[in-house]
C-alpha cells in the first residue's frame, strides 16, 4: 500500500498535494489568484464529496483499527497539453479541492513549476510552519520544571 | 378487527415549526453561528464528532445548532448525516508518534522525553464560576516558551516494551481493520473491532464501566501510561495517484494505559495495557475508553471475567448511544394496540381473581 518512489518528479507532487490540502481554503484562494491568468483546463471530476475511514493504531503502534471517518472533497482537471491534475482535500470544499487538482497540473509543466513551487507551495509551508511554532511554543511555556526539594540534613 | 387510525398530521408540522421556534429563542437575542460553536464550544465539537464517527467540525457544529446544543441528538444527525456519503476508501493508519502535541503527559514516568506538558486542560483549575466571562472582556493571548529542537515526542509505551517490561500491542496483518459500519458485528470480537465500537460509543457509558472497574467490578490496576493531545498528518493513497499524500492535519487524543502485570510459562511477568483515542480534545472519554478495552481483555489475559466492563456482550452491545437512545425512546410512539389487547387480559384476570374471592367467601 505503501510506496515510496525513487521518481523526483513523484516526490515533488506527493508534496505540494500535501501542502496544498492542508492550506486554508481563503488563503490558497488568494495565492491562486495572485498566480495570475491560468491556463484553461477541463474538469474531468468535479468536486465530490465523501469519506475515508481513518485507521488508528492499538496502543499508537499495533494493529490498526477503523476510529472513525472524516469527510474529503476530491476533484481532477485535465489541461490542455494532457497534464492530469488531482485534489484530495479534508473536510468539504469543492473549491479548494478543484484548485489543488488544477495545481497540481500546472505544477507538471516547465513553465509553471518553479511558479507555483515559489509562489504558492512556499508561502504555505513557511505559514504552516509558523503556525506549528506558535502552538509549540505555547504548549511549550506549559511544560513542567520539576525541581528538588532537599531533605535538610539532621542537625 | 382493525380499526385504522390516522391523523396528527397538522399537529405534527406544527410541532416541528414549534421545535425550531424554541431553537431559535428569543429574537432579540442574537443567533448562535457556526464558527462560534466550533470555536467557544469546541469540546462539544469533538466529543459528537467522535462518537457521531465524523470528523467535520463545521458538520458537527451545525448538528449541535439543530439538536439545541442536545449532543446525544447532534451525534444521531451526524451519524444520518454520513450514511449519505460515498466512502473513498481507508487511510493510513495514523503515526501519533508525528503528532504535535499540544498536551502531553505520563503519571507513570515524572521525566518522560519530551517532558510533561500540561497543555489546556481543567485539571488544575478550581472549579469556581469565572464570573469574569459574564463580562465581554477579551482574553489575552496565551504565554509562550521557546520550543524543543526535537520533533517526534517517543511514545511512553514504546520506551518500556524495548525494556520487555510492557506487552507489545498486537500486530497487524496489513490489511485495513474489519469495519463495524459496513460488516455488522458478531462476537466474540476481535480487539479492533472493539476498539471501534468502544470511540463510537457513549462516553457516559464508558465513563460509568470505566468507574465501576476502579471500585471493584474488575480491576485492573491502571496507571496512565500516557495521554498526548494535539494534531496528526492524514495519509491517504488516491487509487488515482498509487502513491500516500497528506490529505489534512486531525486533532485527536490518545491514552495509553498501563494495567496490572500477567506472565505466564512463556512469557515472564510485563505490564498490560488498554488504548483509547478519540477525535479532537475528549481526555475522558478517551481515558475510560482503554479502562473498558482493558477490562474487555479479561478472557484474553485468563482473568476472572465476572463483572460488567468485562461481559463483551453487555459493553459492545449497549455503547452506542444512538441505538439505545432509538430503543428507548421507540417507548414514546403509539402502543395502543398493545397496551389494549394487555389490558384485556389484566382485566380478564381481575375478574378470575374476584370471582375466586367471592367463591371461597361463600
Amino acid at each position: 500500500m505503501f510506496k515510496t518512489s525513487p521518481d523526483a518528479a513523484q516526490e515533488r507532487r506527493q508534496r505540494w498535494l500535501s501542502v496544498l490540502a492542508k492550506a486554508s481554503e481563503d488563503r490558497l484562494e488568494s495565492l491562486w489568484k495572485e498566480l495570475g491568468p491560468a491556463p484553461a483546463y477541463n474538469v474531468l471530476r468535479r468536486p465530490e464529496i465523501g469519506l475515508v475511514m481513518v485507521q488508528g493504531r492499538i496502543s499508537g503502534s499495533g494493529a490498526p483499527f477503523a476510529a472513525g471517518e472524516m469527510t474529503v472533497t476530491r476533484a481532477a482537471v485535465r489541461l490542455d497539453g494532457g497534464q492530469l491534475g488531482i485534489g484530495y482535500v479534508g473536510g468539504r470544499k469543492p473549491r479548494q479541492a478543484e484548485l489543488v487538482a488544477a495545481l497540481d497540473a500546472m505544477g507538471q509543466t516547465p513553465e509553471w513549476q518553479q511558479k507555483i513551487e515559489a509562489e504558492v507551495v512556499a508561502p504555505l509551508v513557511a505559514e504552516a510552519e509558523a503556525r506549528r511554532r506558535q502552538r509549540a511554543s505555547q504548549a511549550a511555556a506549559t511544560k513542567v520544571d520539576f525541581f528538588t526539594v532537599a531533605r535538610e540534613a539532621g542537625t | 378487527m382493525y380499526v385504522a387510525v390516522k391523523g396528527g398530521e397538522t399537529a405534527i408540522a406544527h410541532s416541528i415549526d414549534l421545535l425550531a421556534d424554541r431553537r431559535r429563542g428569543d429574537r432579540t437575542v442574537p443567533e448562535v453561528t457556526l464558527q462560534q460553536i466550533d470555536q467557544q464550544l469546541s469540546l462539544a465539537v469533538d466529543r459528537v464528532m467522535t462518537e457521531g464517527s465524523c470528523y467535520d467540525r463545521e458538520l458537527a457544529a451545525l448538528a449541535i445548532k439543530q439538536a439545541r446544543g442536545d449532543l446525544v441528538e447532534a451525534i444521531f444527525l451526524l451519524r444520518a448525516y454520513r450514511t449519505t456519503l460515498p466512502r473513498f476508501g481507508d487511510t493510513l493508519p495514523i503515526d501519533t508518534s508525528r503528532m504535535v502535541a499540544e498536551r502531553r503527559i505520563s503519571s507513570t514516568f515524572k521525566d518522560v522525553p519530551g517532558g510533561q506538558v500540561l497543555g489546556p486542560t481543567f485539571d488544575y483549575t478550581h472549579r469556581l464560576l469565572d464570573f469574569a466571562l459574564m463580562a465581554n472582556g477579551e482574553t489575552a493571548a496565551a504565554p509562550t516558551a521557546p520550543v524543543d529542537a526535537s520533533r517526534d515526542l517517543p511514545r511512553v509505551g514504546d520506551i518500556l516494551e524495548r525494556e520487555g517490561m510492557l506487552e507489545p500491542p498486537p500486530a497487524g496483518d496489513g490489511a485495513p481493520a474489519q469495519d463495524i459500519t459496513r460488516q455488522p458485528l458478531t462476537l466474540p470480537a476481535a480487539r479492533p473491532v472493539r476498539l471501534q465500537n468502544l470511540t463510537r460509543g457513549d462516553e457516559g457509558f464508558l465513563l460509568a464501566l470505566a468507574y465501576s472497574t476502579q471500585r471493584g467490578y474488575g480491576n485492573n490496576h491502571p496507571f496512565v501510561g500516557e495521554i498526548r493531545f494535539g494534531a496528526v498528518p492524514v495519509s491517504f493513497v488516491p487509487e488515482e495517484l498509487g502513491f500516500d499524500i497528506e490529505i489534512a492535519e486531525i486533532e485527536l487524543t490518545e491514552c495509553d494505559m498501563v494495567n496490572q502485570f500477567a506472565g505466564s510459562h512463556d512469557i515472564p511477568p510485563q505490564f498490560t495495557r488498554g488504548y483509547g483515542l478519540a477525535f479532537g480534545h475528549a481526555e475522558r472519554k478517551a481515558m475510560s475508553m482503554a479502562l473498558v478495552d482493558r477490562a474487555l481483555r479479561a478472557q484474553e489475559l485468563s482473568e476472572r471475567a465476572n463483572s460488567p466492563a468485562q461481559d463483551e456482550e453487555f459493553v459492545l452491545a449497549h455503547s452506542d448511544s444512538v441505538e439505545a437512545s432509538g430503543f428507548v425512546q421507540h417507548l414514546k410512539l403509539p402502543h395502543y394496540v398493545d397496551f389494549q389487547s394487555e389490558l384485556v387480559v389484566v382485566r380478564a384476570l381481575r375478574a378470575e381473581v374476584e370471582a375466586r374471592v367471592q367463591q371461597a367467601a361463600e
